[in-house]
């Protein structure tokens, strides 16, 4: 029967949920000593898992499964700038794989990529001569967070083509497997001056549609946008919402116009609205919304969800998961309708991800 | 010989990597070069580009603290300890 993975990236270790049925679920970690996971992977064309992950005493590596998650090995081999380069590796961020491909986005921005199951990595690409990267390789002038390559989303079809984001910078495309690139943020709003037209924009989530590869859709610091052409432009679809500000996002992988999001409070809490707990839908590509909030906690629930910390599966009837800065993990398996807490008092949750294995 | 004693945070990301080694070199930078042979990949975990001490690692040679340059003594007792950080 299939199972249901869910990998969860938190600030002491990665977790693995599983389940035959996305109801009963299973826990096991924390896995890859501890280490703070910010983001883990299943790459269904190998069957491993990798965690991407940043000790403060022993620096970046890339963690590698290949038991689902029972045992762990760590390479760091050609991750990094080199003795002479002002640029560090402060964390590894942002994983991607398939084909026998691994990439990681890595803060300060660059993006690294293994052919041999992460054993040795070498350099793809800083985005150099990017509008914005003198600044971005600036090691002093770094977004709070320090993510650098904040994530990255590959193409479903053609391995060459990818997007990464750049934190507090913008989206951008590559159609060459990370030789040239292009900035992907027209018509986007920033509330901020800009020292370049193309870029300057503030990407938190960015997600594409399986039924429809040119509907995309993504949660920023200033609102919630679609693009119906592959990101190339963007239209804001805030409207409805509570508030403007979020970080999560995903999209139903069946039906291109459902699409969800956390909206949070702006502020310095960036915690749910009001101590309630919701989960925002939208049905018709953000023309309306509605509040999913059946089995969220509805008082005094001040929870914050990070930008990779949503998950969307892909069966005929999809379940949703989120966790929380606070180490709570919620899933729905009727796309958002109803919830229910699969794990509490993990430590504070900064990535979810879910595959279905056999 | 030198002896190195590593930090419990190491010993467990490679395998057979001991609490306690010893080790046939004149400084701490030759030291992790032999571990880094018996190791590969340990050097990563100690020191970054430079090549220097990470941050939050700290190496005593006979209870100084030393950089990657301290000599060692043949009979030099070195601690390499995971700063206390964190929470």
């Amino acid at each position: 029967m299939a199972r249901t993975l869910l990998l969860i990236g938190t600030r002491k270790g990665a977790f693995v949920l599983e389940s035959e049925d996305r109801r009963d679920w299973t826990l096991r970690g924390p896995l890859c000593e501890s280490w703070p996971v910010y983001h883990a992977i299943h790459d269904a064309s190998s069957g491993a898992m990798y965690a991407a992950a940043a000790s403060e005493w022993h620096g970046s590596a890339v963690w590698r499964s290949d038991d689902l998650g029972e045992t762990w090995a760590l390479s760091s081999e050609g991750i990094g700038y080199g003795d002479d380069d002002p640029r560090k590796v402060s964390k590894v961020s942002s994983l991607a794989a398939r084909n026998g491909r691994v990439l990681v986005g890595v803060e300060a921005p660059g993006i690294f990529q293994s052919s041999d199951g992460g054993e040795t990595w070498s350099l793809l690409t800083t985005l150099a001569g990017q509008p914005g990267s003198e600044l971005w390789d600036d090691p002093a002038n770094q977004p709070p967070g320090h993510l650098g390559i904040s994530a990255l989303m590959l193409d479903g079809d053609d391995d060459a083509r990818f997007w990464a984001i750049v934190q507090g910078v913008g989206s951008f495309e590559t159609g060459d497997g990370g030789q040239t690139w292009t900035p992907r943020n027209k018509g986007l709003r920033a509330d901020w001056p800009r020292p370049h037209e193309e870029v300057g924009f503030c990407v938190h989530r960015l997600v594409r549609s399986l039924s429809d590869p040119a509907r995309m859709y993504q949660q920023n610091h200033v609102g919630v946008h679609r693009s119906d052409d592959g990101g190339e432009s963007w239209f804001e679809i805030t409207d409805g919402l509570p508030s403007e500000f979020g970080f999560a996002a995903a999209v139903h992988p069946h039906d291109r116009d459902t699409f969800y999001v956390i909206p949070l409070d702006p502020g310095h809490a960036r915690c749910m609205p009001d101590g309630q707990a919701a989960v925002w839908r939208t049905r018709d590509g953000g023309e309306k919304w509605e509040k999913l909030t059946r089995g969220l906690p509805q008082q005094h629930a001040h929870l914050g969800v990070l930008r990779a910390a949503m998950a969307i599966d892909r069966h005929d009837t999809p379940g949703l998961y989120f966790g929380t800065s606070t180490g709570q993990l919620f899933a729905s398996a009727d796309e958002g309708d109803n919830w229910t807490e699969i794990a509490d008092h993990l430590p504070s949750i900064w990535s979810v991800e879910v595959a279905t294995v056999d | 010989m030198a002896e190195l004693q590593l930090p419990p945070t190491l010993t467990p990301l490679f395998d057979g990597l001991p609490r306690r080694v010893e080790v046939d070199a004149a400084t701490v930078a030759d030291a992790l070069d032999e571990l880094e042979e018996r190791w590969p990949g340990l050097r990563d975990r100690l020191c970054e580009p430079g090549p220097a001490l990470r941050q939050h690692i700290h190496v005593y040679v006979d209870r100084e603290r030393a950089e990657l340059d301290t000599k060692l003594e043949p009979r030099s007792r070195v601690h390499v300890v995971a700063a206390i950080s964190g929470g």
